[in-house]
């Protein structure tokens, strides 16, 4: 609001100066006046809650956006037409390079959509009333949701009702084929109807939902049903696998790499028939003389039961005797994936062999002793 | 102990008789808590083995003795070999030398004496006088049988006249302690000269374990902390003079050990790293013989050992899985089979 007063003043002033001089004490009165409401509007400002985003507002953003981004094509010599979101993150971080470790702190520049929070444009005419009926029930859209929710159910048990006169109601009819879906949670659906619910209204939706659900002609209303269903994504791999190579004497072979906390390795997995294993050019017996490491090589090997088929050569560096050896399981799963079946691959997924650990050591921090512990407190 | 090429493999059980007599502290500490467990000693056959005692029979004892060595990784079972292998000799008569492991007398001494024979040199008491007693305990027909040649003299009022049998040597050792140590030595002189002559009835078998340390470095400090040369320990002194091959008949027979040798890298396993190069060039013509992990039917063996004596508890043990997650865990290694078995 602030804002806005200082630049209609600015444009006010630069207009007084080149205008004629009766207009002059007009433009200073007006100034003096603004200067001296803003200091009384201050108070005002900070009650009044964060900044609305009228859709005049918004309108000129993605105005501003689309002109911007045709801009930020020619700069980077690209077509201006087919400049699209993946592009135009690209651009920006070759741009503007950001060493920051949060990523939603970097420079960023989206369609005006994602950032402004969706708003609802104002409710009511110029003579005060209300669009929506429900106004005033406080939760229009909520409450607009089940009422036509209702109406649907209503509208099927009449449909039944007609059939059964009829004598042709059967229970055996198309059920809707709802797959690998779930019901939208609180947080989606709030987003949907741009307003608040509690749970208690939100399990009653789900109650009504469920109940349609259940009758037997659902399928009348099948495409309302799925506006509210969200697919699930089948949690399959997106491992690449790597390709088996042969070798020059014939036998396959599959080289992988891996890491875990500082330690990096690379395996190159051999199907010749012995079980012997070479880290760094030694023995693994005297690499690893603990047996803890030796079992942590061992995981993969013995999950997928093919023990004393390959021969690996390893190589590793970096960390301790602990992440060396996650590092070279983690290899040796990714490399054991172009030996095994698809099934099996997926086992090993499921059972963690092949995801690597995000857990690195914790930053010390100032004012305290280590990452987490504080110096000890002392009461005086 | 006639074993031959069949017999690779397989194991065979020591009499316990023998194993009082001949091992009082011989055997390895894993290995004789392995024999308590069991309430039997059974050692397998293994091919370093079983070629030293081929050499053995076919050797001829009227040239100077040969040297045996064995190397190899470790916990590979070079000790259990060389045992092996004085068990054999210990069958057919002979008279055995055999020091459980030279180690122990280059670190760890507890008490130092400035030697009465020879100024420069000192004597170690302790290990001396055990050493004499382990001796006594496996040689005792031989103790009445030989005669010393020479005179020895002691102190002032003690001395051992020539042509007293050996035994008396031995308790006067035992008895006398500050002079243990030259017992010793006068022992090894009188059966090294009685050996060489071709009239003698019984043959000598020398076997050390752990033989690199009487050429490496000792921790052991003289009072003004300055560090003592194995070549001033009488002990490893009159034991260098024996390890020559200036004797004959006889053999020699030696192990290496990198686990208690003192100041050498973990990874060096061959004889060259280990003995330095003074103990190659004094032991320079041997005969090595390597000592490896186990082949594929020897740990067969050693699992069914393991199972026919209940050892693996548990049940998945029993399975093909569990007898390839052993392989793998272990690699092959003896002394580390034995580690895993341990707690199954």
């Amino acid at each position: 609001m602030a804002a806005n007063c200082v630049r209609f003043a600015a444009s006010l002033l630069g207009k007084g100066v080149n205008g004629a001089s009766p207009t002059n004490p007009v433009t200073l009165q007006l100034y003096r006046q603004i200067c001296g409401t803003s200091a009384l509007r201050r108070k005002n400002l900070a009650a009044a809650g964060p900044e609305k985003f009228t859709p005049e507002f918004i309108q000129k953003q993605i105005e501003e956006f689309e002109i911007g981004k045709r801009h930020l094509a020619n700069m980077m010599g690209e077509d201006p037409e087919n400049f699209n979101q993946e592009d135009i993150d690209r651009s920006i971080a070759y741009l503007f390079p950001s060493g920051l470790f949060e990523k939603k702190a970097r420079p960023l520049m989206k369609h005006p959509d994602e950032i402004f929070p969706k708003q609802r444009a104002v409710q009511w005419g110029p003579d005060g009333r209300p669009f929506h009926f429900l106004f005033y029930t406080g939760k229009q859209s909520y409450y607009s949701l089940m009422h036509e929710l209702y109406g649907k159910v209503l509208n099927i048990e009449k449909h039944q009702d007609r059939l059964r006169e009829k004598g042709l109601f059967s229970t055996e009819t198309k059920q809707i084929s709802l797959g690998t879906s779930r019901w939208l949670t609180k947080e989606e659906l709030e987003e949907l109807l741009v307003e608040t619910i509690s749970t208690h209204d939100y399990d009653r939706f789900i109650q009504l939902m469920e109940h349609m659900l259940s009758m037997a002609y659902s399928s009348l209303e099948e495409e309302f049903i799925l506006r509210h269903r969200q697919q699930l994504e089948a949690q399959t791999m997106h491992q690449v696998v790597p390709p088996l190579q042969k070798d020059d004497k014939g036998v396959d072979f599959s080289t992988a790499e891996g890491k875990r906390k500082t330690s990096k390795s690379s395996v190159v997995v051999r199907d010749c028939g012995s079980g012997s294993i070479t880290i760094n050019g030694e023995d693994y017996l005297h690499y690893f003389p603990v047996l803890q490491d030796r079992e942590q090589l061992m995981f993969p090997l013995q999950f997928t039961g093919l023990l004393g088929r390959f021969d690996l050569e390893c190589t590793v560096s970096g960390g301790g005797r602990s992440s060396q050896a996650g590092a070279l399981r983690l290899a040796i799963s990714r490399a054991l994936l172009s030996f095994v079946s698809e099934g099996e691959g997926e086992a090993m997924r499921q059972a963690g062999l092949l995801t690597l650990d995000p857990r690195v050591r914790e930053r010390k921090k100032p004012g305290q002793e280590g990452a987490r512990r504080k110096f000890t407190w002392k009461k005086r | 102990a006639c074993h031959s090429e069949k017999h690779v493999g397989q194991f065979y059980t020591l009499p316990s008789a023998h194993v009082r007599h001949l091992f009082p502290n011989g055997l390895p500490w894993c290995f004789q808590h392995q024999t308590k467990t069991f309430n039997e000693t059974c050692i397998m056959v293994r091919q370093p083995a079983l070629e030293v005692i081929s050499c053995l029979k076919k050797a001829d004892y009227s040239q100077p003795a040969l040297r045996y060595l064995f190397y190899g990784l470790k916990g590979s079972g070079k000790t259990l070999s060389l045992c092996h292998t004085v068990h054999f000799c210990y069958t057919q008569g002979w008279l055995v030398l055999h020091v459980p492991d030279a180690h122990l007398w280059v670190k760890n001494c507890k008490e130092l004496l400035p030697s009465s024979y020879s100024s420069s040199r000192f004597d170690q008491p302790l290990q001396a006088t055990t050493w004499l007693r382990n001796f006594k305990i496996t040689n005792e027909p031989f103790l009445s049988k030989i005669k010393t040649k020479e005179r020895y003299v002691w102190t002032k009022r003690e001395a051992t006249e020539a042509g007293s049998p050996l035994g008396e040597l031995v308790d006067q050792g035992i008895s006398r302690v500050k002079s243990s140590s030259d017992v010793v030595g006068a022992v090894m002189k009188e059966l090294r000269l009685q050996s060489s002559q071709p009239g003698a009835d019984f043959r000598m078998a020398v076997a050390v374990d752990g033989v690199n340390a009487l050429w490496g470095r000792s921790t052991i400090k003289r009072q003004d902390k300055t560090a003592v040369d194995p070549e001033e320990l009488t002990l490893v002194y009159n034991l260098r003079k024996l390890m020559k091959n200036d004797w004959s008949g006889g053999a020699i027979i030696t192990t290496l050990s990198q686990t208690g040798s003192l100041y050498t890298p973990k990874s060096a396993y061959l004889p060259q790293e280990l003995l330095g190069e003074r103990g190659f060039d004094s032991v320079d013509p041997f005969i090595p013989v390597s000592v490896p992990n186990y082949s594929e039917k020897e740990f067969e063996s050693c699992y069914l050992y393991y199972t026919d004596r209940n050892w693996l508890q548990h049940p998945q043990s029993r399975t093909e899985e569990g007898k390839k997650e052993l392989i793998f865990l272990s690699n092959r290694n003896p002394s580390m089979l034995e580690r895993l078995c341990g707690f199954l």
